[in-house]
């Protein structure tokens, strides 16, 4: 299952540090985040709790940029 | 602006205004200091956090960390020495910040021009309801409703038209600048602009499945798929960060130790000042930012580019493989040649003309090829001119790349090549006209076979030199008609190799042995058109289809999807790609040369560090400027 999510980062740099820090967060297959069209596409393993792994991506990404924000 | 910037902006103006006045107050002292202060936290507060923050968390070197350590330390080293030289520091960080601000602005700015380019999404679809014409969300919209476009709207979802006549603008799917002419009856897709009068559309698909859908899915995953160059990069500043702070850190205390060791200079602060000024100076020259901004923007304005002369590239990495394409493979029907076929002739078992039962031999021939997608049943069917009764046919298989059989009115008959004549037990005649055969046997009998020929594509043949011209080395040609044909037509176009009564399955095997031997030297496109060849183009280092609007199996199996189906984008797509590498690259090499070349200076003291901070901010916004060139790709 892979859904995708609108962000806010303002950095290139951050974006990519925020992705390898965020891919390794249980419950995440695979991660990606492009810079450009502000967009995170997040790959969950299967029986997972979305929401649940989603609160632990946003914090694993503030603690790297704080100005990281994921638009629901 | 969003909110953020335009905050940045007044404290930039602030904090200039401040710094500007401080030069005409004469005031000395702890005041001076405290007036400097003020203004460096003024512009650089948020950057003292985010240091703080990192370093609470574990994450020391970024690039907050460096300025911060730059400028806290030249702060501190005007206060040691007494000068009251504060104001380089709070330049340092003016300048930065101002380098941040127009990164910022210049990319968020063309980043919403690129995706405004790509955005070829509908808002609503109207719809009637008692008398009323009402709009809804295109994805409320269900298959077979009526829905209504006005001039100037977009077509919500792919449809057919069934009342009504315009001219459709699809450049934003195509590149294509002349608008297409439509009226009842015709097919119409998605993302197309309603030019001149109103259409009644009757839809085929739901949102969800209609081109422009398709589409969205696609460019918005592009650019989630990066490429070798930008992975380079961010592991490289992932390295190169930390490796300069080190750096940094060994030219503060190492020479200065080394004097004092060796060179017997006195136990004084001031042998450490020179070096702890030098190591602050290569702390502001160390950010990658030029870099990490400028490589993902060039992909993405390329991209960008490209889409607007309709072709869709998936990602970056595609782009990156796409510049190395030195052989390039055709399917020829449909690809190099138009795909609709002309009837040229009905031949019997003594391959001579027949006249008698030649309608009775094209009306099987159409009904049993009827429900076929390959060209030549539409082609059969276009030439028998009549509706086609189904219900007169059971039984029906297709078998890929021999033909059909069915039963029809009670008699078994197959269509086909001759492949399919001889696993039926039949013997066909040798046909000596070049051309597509379809051979036919009614109750296993053989009762002639019907010639066809495919028309090829006015821009083919100049497609083909423009391909050598673009540095492809080797061309290919992939059939599964027959030689004679598949020969003719490679002459006509210039293309160096031809394989010839290919199935679908022997295409890849013969797509293997060509991706073998070329190894190591460039890589290996394959451009079909995405009927029959799905298999094919996942296969290929790099898989082009062509006019793929409406294929869904295409625009999956594909890398690059040519929205229309002008053989003269594929080299056209590996121009834009090339160009846009160039430019990466551009930006990879002056980004570290400049560094580079400020760091050696750094060292020997020549570059001060006002000349550290212009050299980073140029080069970044000298990089963005050159990144975003990456997207003007019309006349290439």
């Amino acid at each position: 299952m892979s859904k995708t999510f609108k962000i806010e980062v303002d950095c290139a740099n951050c974006a990519n540090l925020v992705e390898e820090t965020a891919k390794k967060v249980e419950g995440v297959k695979d991660l990606s985040i492009s810079f450009m069209t502000q967009k995170m596409k997040v790959t969950f393993e299967d029986g997972t709790d979305e929401d649940a792994v989603m609160a632990k991506v946003l914090k694993a990404a503030k603690k790297i940029e704080s100005d990281f924000e994921i638009i629901l | 602006m969003n909110k953020k910037q335009r905050n940045m902006l007044v404290r930039i103006i602030i904090a200039s205004a401040m710094t500007v006045a401080l030069q005409f107050i004469g005031v000395g002292g702890w005041l001076r200091l405290a007036l400097y202060v003020a203004v460096y936290l003024i512009i650089g507060f948020d950057i003292l956090l985010k240091a703080c923050k990192g370093i609470i968390n574990g994450r020391v070197f970024d690039e907050n960390f460096l300025m911060a350590v730059a400028t806290v330390g030249a702060f501190a080293l005007a206060v040691y020495e007494r000068s009251g030289e504060y104001m380089e520091a709070v330049a340092v960080m003016l300048f930065y910040q101002v380098g941040e601000f127009f990164q910022s602005y210049a990319v968020g700015k063309s980043r919403r021009s690129i995706a405004a380019l790509m955005d070829i999404r509908p808002d609503y679809a109207n719809i009637e309801k008692d008398g009323d014409i009402v709009r809804v969300s295109p994805d409320k919209v269900e298959i077979g409703q009526i829905i209504i476009v006005r001039p100037g709207e977009k077509v919500p979802v792919d449809g057919v038209v069934v009342s009504g006549e315009s001219s459709l603008d699809t450049s934003a799917l195509t590149g294509e600048s002349l608008p297409r002419e439509v009226h009842s009856g015709n097919e119409v897709i998605s993302g197309c602009i309603n030019i001149s009068g109103l259409l009644k559309i009757r839809t085929t698909k739901d949102f969800g499945d209609s081109t422009v859908s398709k589409i969205l899915e696609l460019v918005e995953d592009s650019a989630s798929r990066k490429s070798k160059s930008e992975n380079f990069i961010s592991r490289f500043a992932r390295s190169y960060t930390p490796a300069v702070c080190y750096c940094a850190l060994a030219l503060a205390l190492l020479p200065p130790v080394f004097l004092l060791l060796f060179n017997g200079a006195a136990f004084e602060l001031a042998t450490f000042e020179t070096w702890i000024y030098r190591a602050l100076v290569f702390l502001v020259i160390s950010c990658p930012c030029a870099l990490v901004v400028s490589i993902p923007l060039s992909f993405f304005a390329g991209i960008g580019g490209a889409s607007r002369e309709g072709v869709l590239v998936k990602g970056s990495n595609v782009l990156e493989t796409l510049s190395k394409v030195r052989t390039v493979v055709f399917d020829k029907t449909g690809t190099m040649t138009q795909g609709v076929f002309e009837v040229n002739a009905f031949h019997d078992h003594n391959d001579m003309d027949i006249e008698y039962s030649k309608t009775r031999l094209l009306e099987y021939a159409a009904i049993v090829e009827s429900s076929s997608s390959h060209p030549i049943g539409k082609s059969l069917l276009r030439a028998y001119g009549h509706n086609v009764d189904h219900s007169r046919m059971s039984n029906l298989r297709e078998i890929g790349g021999l033909g059909v059989t069915a039963v029809i009115d009670g008699k078994t008959v197959a269509a086909g090549n001759e492949k399919l004549m001889k696993s039926i037990g039949v013997t066909p005649c040798h046909c000596h006209t070049a051309g597509t055969i379809v051979h036919i046997a009614i109750d296993g009998e053989y009762s002639g076979h019907i010639v066809l020929g495919d028309v090829v594509k006015p821009t083919s043949a100049e497609a083909v030199a423009d391909l050598r011209k673009s540095g492809v080395a080797q061309t290919v040609m992939l059939t599964g008609d027959t030689h004679a044909v598949a020969v003719q037509t490679a002459e006509k176009l210039g293309i160096d190799k031809v394989y010839s009564d290919l199935l679908p399955a022997d295409k890849v095997a013969r797509l293997e042995t060509i991706l073998k031997v070329s190894e190591g030297d460039g890589k290996v496109a394959f451009v079909g058109d995405g009927i029959n060849d799905a298999p094919v183009l996942s296969r290929a280092d790099l898989g082009i289809a062509m006019g793929a609007m409406g294929s869904d199996a295409a625009i999956e199996a594909a890398d690059v999807v040519l929205m229309d189906d002008d053989p003269m984008k594929i080299g056209k797509a590996i121009r834009i790609s090339r160009r846009c590498l160039r430019i990466v690259w551009e930006n990879i090499m002056m980004a570290l040369g400049v560094k580079g070349v400020c760091l050696i200076l750094g060292v020997f003291g020549i570059v001060s560090m006002w000349l550290a901070v212009f050299a980073d901010v140029g080069v970044m916004i000298l990089a963005v400027l050159n990144a975003i060139r990456a997207m003007y790709v019309r006349k290439i």
